[in-house]
């Protein structure tokens, strides 16, 4: 079938990558450009969506396209197992609706300098990201993965007049080539064991444990840079918040997940990996998540806010992930299967409510011009669509029944139970970090609630503030795409059963050896409850409601906020965002290192006073930039061997190359 | 035999609440020497206000409106997840475990929202509160359930809490499963606005935390918020009654309490009344504990569970 093939995704990414072309090649303000741009989006995803739909949910053999490239031995080659159409599905999902998205929200009439060239450069980040998952070999993968980097640091800088986007953009780069530097190291060690350029799965049977030590570690640094794991992360919340809201759509909804992608390809290396990969990757993935989601809590930006929670995301993925590594080491094949099946669930789940949360952002930008929560409030009142939408993106992200979070996050748990009732003798010590894994998800869970407690209720609920008053929702283009996240959403978390066989396939091929994980996963984790237990709350709120409406009882009369009787309540006396985390921010202090601004009242007229509090980012601000700074110090005596010439690099690249070559 | 014992479950579930609260006051009375309100004054007093009318700030949207409501859908189904008695909870699967705590996440962020609908400085406050005190409630659980999960080697809470009573009064671990039972009793307090962490009896000062989040909801929604709140603490009693009597079998010492009851409610009755006892003891002879103090004692209730947790392993 035609459809389910390579070729298939191939011409939708082809699609994508000439999607930015019309509007750059017509006039600048004209929205014909854009208009035809994202109509050709729209075919690519509908290609690629329908295409990867296919292939995950047919039992067909992996197929291969191979081009022989003129320079002899360079071959690129495209394949597409069901585990890369499981990540390619995302990609142009929420590619297409980010790009509808962008039609109202960043229109090139409004956008004249930066609208066509970012729209050029948002369909060469989606190609590029289907290029990396369709890759059958290291060159077009590591081809895929440059461009990817490129074009979302070209995108995310369309805003170049803000120097703290320039400064993000800048700092992603650099960040971003750290963890290339480690995959090209990857990619070459991954060459000289296997003996070719081709991947996945990659046949290393037989190596030594010092090389599968140095593979993991490779690529671990390489894609948790990608992923963004804490202390990876220092890229992160800078391009996510200062990127225009459709971007950060994509960036945290997909982008993030390629390296997932790779951190299990790397997972899929060893059919018996060391005891330490798994107890890495659980002990990253629990920090990630405990102080990924308290520097979310206490962020005053709603978009940093919502870039943080994508490090405590990936951080739940990335225990899941370390949970079947640990199986796999001990033969477990439950832990295996729910925790690669609750990691994949999650990164689907997660590329559905996060690129929603930041659409709504978006909406809240769009109208109040601002993206901090404390000058904020009561915008329900104005914007009830937003509202609605971004409670339904909110309670899912917390992981509460009956949204898709829960689901994931559910098998998660489940497997994290199964390292108690079926420990592995002699190796105990080892389960301890998953077991330790249960309440630090508990942990991560309750500061979710803080986080999106303060952003819903401190945004959305109580009385109009300042800029909230002439607020309004915007129109479909920016709803519809928001509509179909939020749908997905419910329907994953109400209809999981739906997609259990799909992971069970998933996890099978994820390790082989594991036999039988459809039927484990039926078995451990009965998804047809969730969906009875989904449907009874949903009705019995439903008929709760519809009870207290129809009883009969005396009038009900509108009146101001009773307030222990205060009779003048204004917008001003509620409880703003930092007030409402400050009591976990508190706690949190010692990692923080929160600046608060306290009021101070003097005189008996006390002049205005504002609570706030600021939190730096620990890792780049705290530790990278000073360590940086002494570092340029220490080496200022080297500086003249930088001209700032090309030529200049290009010799030194010349010469290097000619001595690696004779010294050889 | 079984649609019976499911009858009574959900009966029970629906219907006995407000005793609890009535009997916590009750034994709050005699403690100081009073005559106290009448044992089912809780139950008037809900009647009363579901036929009252209500006032609606006009700062609040539906949120405020769903608050209570969802929080009670929630309340009633993680009660149904829940063995009252020795015979097990309608509603049993795998993994029920996880949805139990998940359910009251819901209610919480329902009724924290919900506080925060009326604009209200006071109850941004108490919601506050409430969400960051979870912060240490929700892992204090989890361990205890890891502990249950070991003992049991289920991942459902009927096995999990039925469980450790079949395997005899010799082989169980007393002194883990005390010092989990204690830790969920820390939990119990927390999560039900008692003594030493909250003051139920008045809400008008600074330091509340859950009466002051429902200061403005009025009425029928009012009651329902107190009848989830109660339905709560029975909830949360029943888990912490399990662990602390696992044997499930001829423990009708305390069941002159309650004469209405057929014989197998009987026990559950009485059980359950022991805990609402407990809690009427602690709030008699404890004063409020001070706001920033709270951290503290909800760790102790974390550390509890774990060392619980670590007896069982051993």
């Amino acid at each position: 079938m035609w459809i389910s093939s390579p070729m298939a995704l191939a011409t939708a990414t082809g699609v994508w990558a000439a999607s930015g072309v019309p509007a750059l090649v017509l006039p600048r303000r004209s929205s014909i450009g854009q208009f035809a741009g994202t109509g050709l989006a729209l075919v690519g995803s509908y290609i690629g969506v329908v295409a990867a739909a296919v292939r995950l949910f047919s039992a067909a053999a992996v197929q291969e396209l191979r081009w022989i490239g003129g320079l002899g031995h360079v071959t690129c080659v495209l394949r597409l197992d069901p585990l890369a159409a499981f990540f390619i599905l995302p990609v142009f999902l929420i590619g297409g609706l980010s790009s509808v998205y962008a039609l109202e929200y960043w229109p090139v009439r409004r956008h004249p300098r930066s609208g066509a060239i970012s729209q050029f450069w948002f369909g060469l980040l989606i190609a590029a990201m289907a290029t990396v998952l369709l890759a059958g070999d290291a060159v077009t993968f590591l081809v895929g993965w440059e461009t990817m980097t490129l074009s979302a640091f070209l995108l995310m800088g369309a805003d170049q007049n803000d120097a703290e986007v320039r400064q993000a953009a800048w700092v992603f780069l650099a960040a971003s080539h750290l963890g290339a530097m480690c995959l090209f190291g990857f990619f070459a060690l991954l060459r000289s064991t296997s003996g070719s350029f081709e991947l996945w799965p990659v046949d290393l049977a037989g190596v030594s444990p010092k090389i599968s030590a140095a593979l993991f570690v490779l690529g671990g640094i390489g894609f948790g840079l990608k992923a963004g794991l804490i202390p990876l992360h220092i890229w992160l919340p800078g391009a996510h918040s200062n990127a225009p809201s459709h971007v950060s759509a994509l960036m945290s909804g997909v982008m993030l997940k390629l390296g997932i992608y790779g951190l299990l390809r790397v997972g899929m290396l060893a059919e018996h990996p060391a005891i330490w990969w798994g107890v890495t990757l659980l002990t990253i993935g629990g920090l990630s998540g405990v102080l990924g989601i308290a520097l979310a809590a206490a962020q005053s930006d709603f978009k940093r806010l919502l870039a943080y929670s994508s490090i405590e995301n990936i951080g739940i993925i990335t225990i899941g992930i370390g949970l079947a590594l640990l199986g796999k080491t001990l033969d477990r094949p439950a832990w295996i299967v729910l925790g690669v099946g609750g990691a994949l669930l999650h990164v689907w789940n997660h590329s559905l409510f996060k690129p929603l949360l930041f659409m709504g952002a978006g909406n809240i930008v769009h109208a109040a011009r601002t993206r901090l929560i404390d000058p904020l409030g009561g915008l329900g009142k104005t914007m009830p669509r937003t509202m609605a939408l971004v409670a339904v993106g909110s309670l899912a992200i917390c992981g509460l029944p009956p949204l898709n979070g829960f689901v994931s996050e559910w098998l998660i748990y489940l497997g994290l139970f199964h390292t108690v009732t079926d420990a592995a003798a002699g190796r105990g010590l080892w389960t301890a970090w998953a077991i330790g894994a249960v309440p630090a998800t508990a942990l991560i869970g309750s500061i979710a609630m803080v986080t999106f407690v303060k952003l819903f209720g401190t945004i959305f609920c109580g009385r109009p503030r300042g800029p909230a008053k002439n607020c309004a929702d915007p129109g479909w283009a920016m709803l519809a795409p928001m509509y179909l996240l939020a749908s997905a959403t419910i329907f994953i978390g109400i209809f999981p059963l739906v997609f259990g066989g799909l992971l069970g396939r998933l996890v099978a091929i994820w390790s082989p050896q594991t036999a039988g994980a459809g039927a484990i996963l039926a078995h451990s984790a009965p998804l047809g409850w969730i969906t009875a237990m989904g449907l009874i709350f949903v009705a019995a709120s439903i008929g709760l409601g519809i009870f207290l409406v129809r009883r009969k009882h005396e009038p009900i009369r509108d009146n101001v906020t009773w307030d222990c009787g205060y009779a003048r309540p204004t917008a001003r006396m509620q409880y703003g965002g930092s007030s409402f985390s400050q009591m976990l921010v508190e706690l949190f202090a010692w990692f923080l290192r929160p600046r608060f601004a306290w009021p101070r009242l003097q005189k008996v007229f006390a002049a205005p006073a504002a609570f706030s509090c600021e939190v730096p980012e620990p890792v780049l601000d705290g530790g990278v930039i000073p360590a940086l700074r002494r570092a340029e110090r220490s080496v200022a005596g080297a500086r003249f061997i930088q001209r700032g010439s090309i030529q200049v690099y290009l010799f030194y690249i010349l010469g290097m190359l000619l001595f690696l070559l004779l010294w050889k | 035999m079984v649609v019976l014992t499911d009858l009574l479950h959900v009966i029970l579930l629906v219907t006995m609440p407000p005793l609890l609260l009535g009997v916590i006051n009750k034994t709050k009375a005699w403690f100081a020497g009073r005559t106290g309100p009448a044992l089912l004054q809780p139950y008037y007093d809900l009647a009363r206000l579901l036929g009252k009318g209500m006032v609606l700030s006009d700062t609040t949207s539906w949120v405020f409106r769903a608050g209570p409501v969802v929080s009670l859908a929630a309340v009633l189904l993680a009660g149904m997840l829940v063995p009252l008695g020795r015979f097990g909870a309608p509603l049993q699967f795998t993994g029920d475990v996880v949805l139990f705590a998940y359910l009251f996440g819901v209610a919480r962020f329902f009724t924290a929202s919900a506080a925060l609908d009326t604009g209200s400085s006071l109850e941004g406050m108490g919601a506050a509160r409430d969400v960051t005190l979870a912060c240490f409630s929700e892992p204090a659980i989890f361990l205890g359930f890891l502990a249950l999960v070991k003992l049991s080697g289920s991942l459902s809470l009927t096995p999990m809490l039925l469980g450790p009573g079949a395997l005899g009064a010799a082989h169980l671990p007393f002194a883990a499963l005390m010092l989990v039972a204690a830790g969920l009793f820390i939990v119990l307090l927390a999560e039900n606005c008692r003594i030493p962490v909250d003051d139920p009896a008045t809400h008008l000062e600074l330091t509340m935390i859950h009466e002051v989040t429902v200061l403005d909801h009025s009425g029928p929604l009012l009651a329902v918020i107190l009848y989830a709140a109660a339905m709560k603490l029975m909830v949360i009693s029943a888990l912490v009654l399990h662990v602390v009597m696992p044997v499930a079998t001829g423990w009708l010492v305390l069941d002159w309490l309650i004469f209405v009851a057929g014989m197998n409610a009987r026990q559950v009755i009485s059980w359950t009344l022991v805990v609402a006892a407990g809690v009427g003891v602690v709030e008699s002879v404890m004063a409020r504990l001070q706001m920033r103090h709270l951290p503290t004692l909800l760790l102790g209730a974390c550390l509890l569970c774990g060392f619980g947790f670590l007896l069982v392993l051993r």
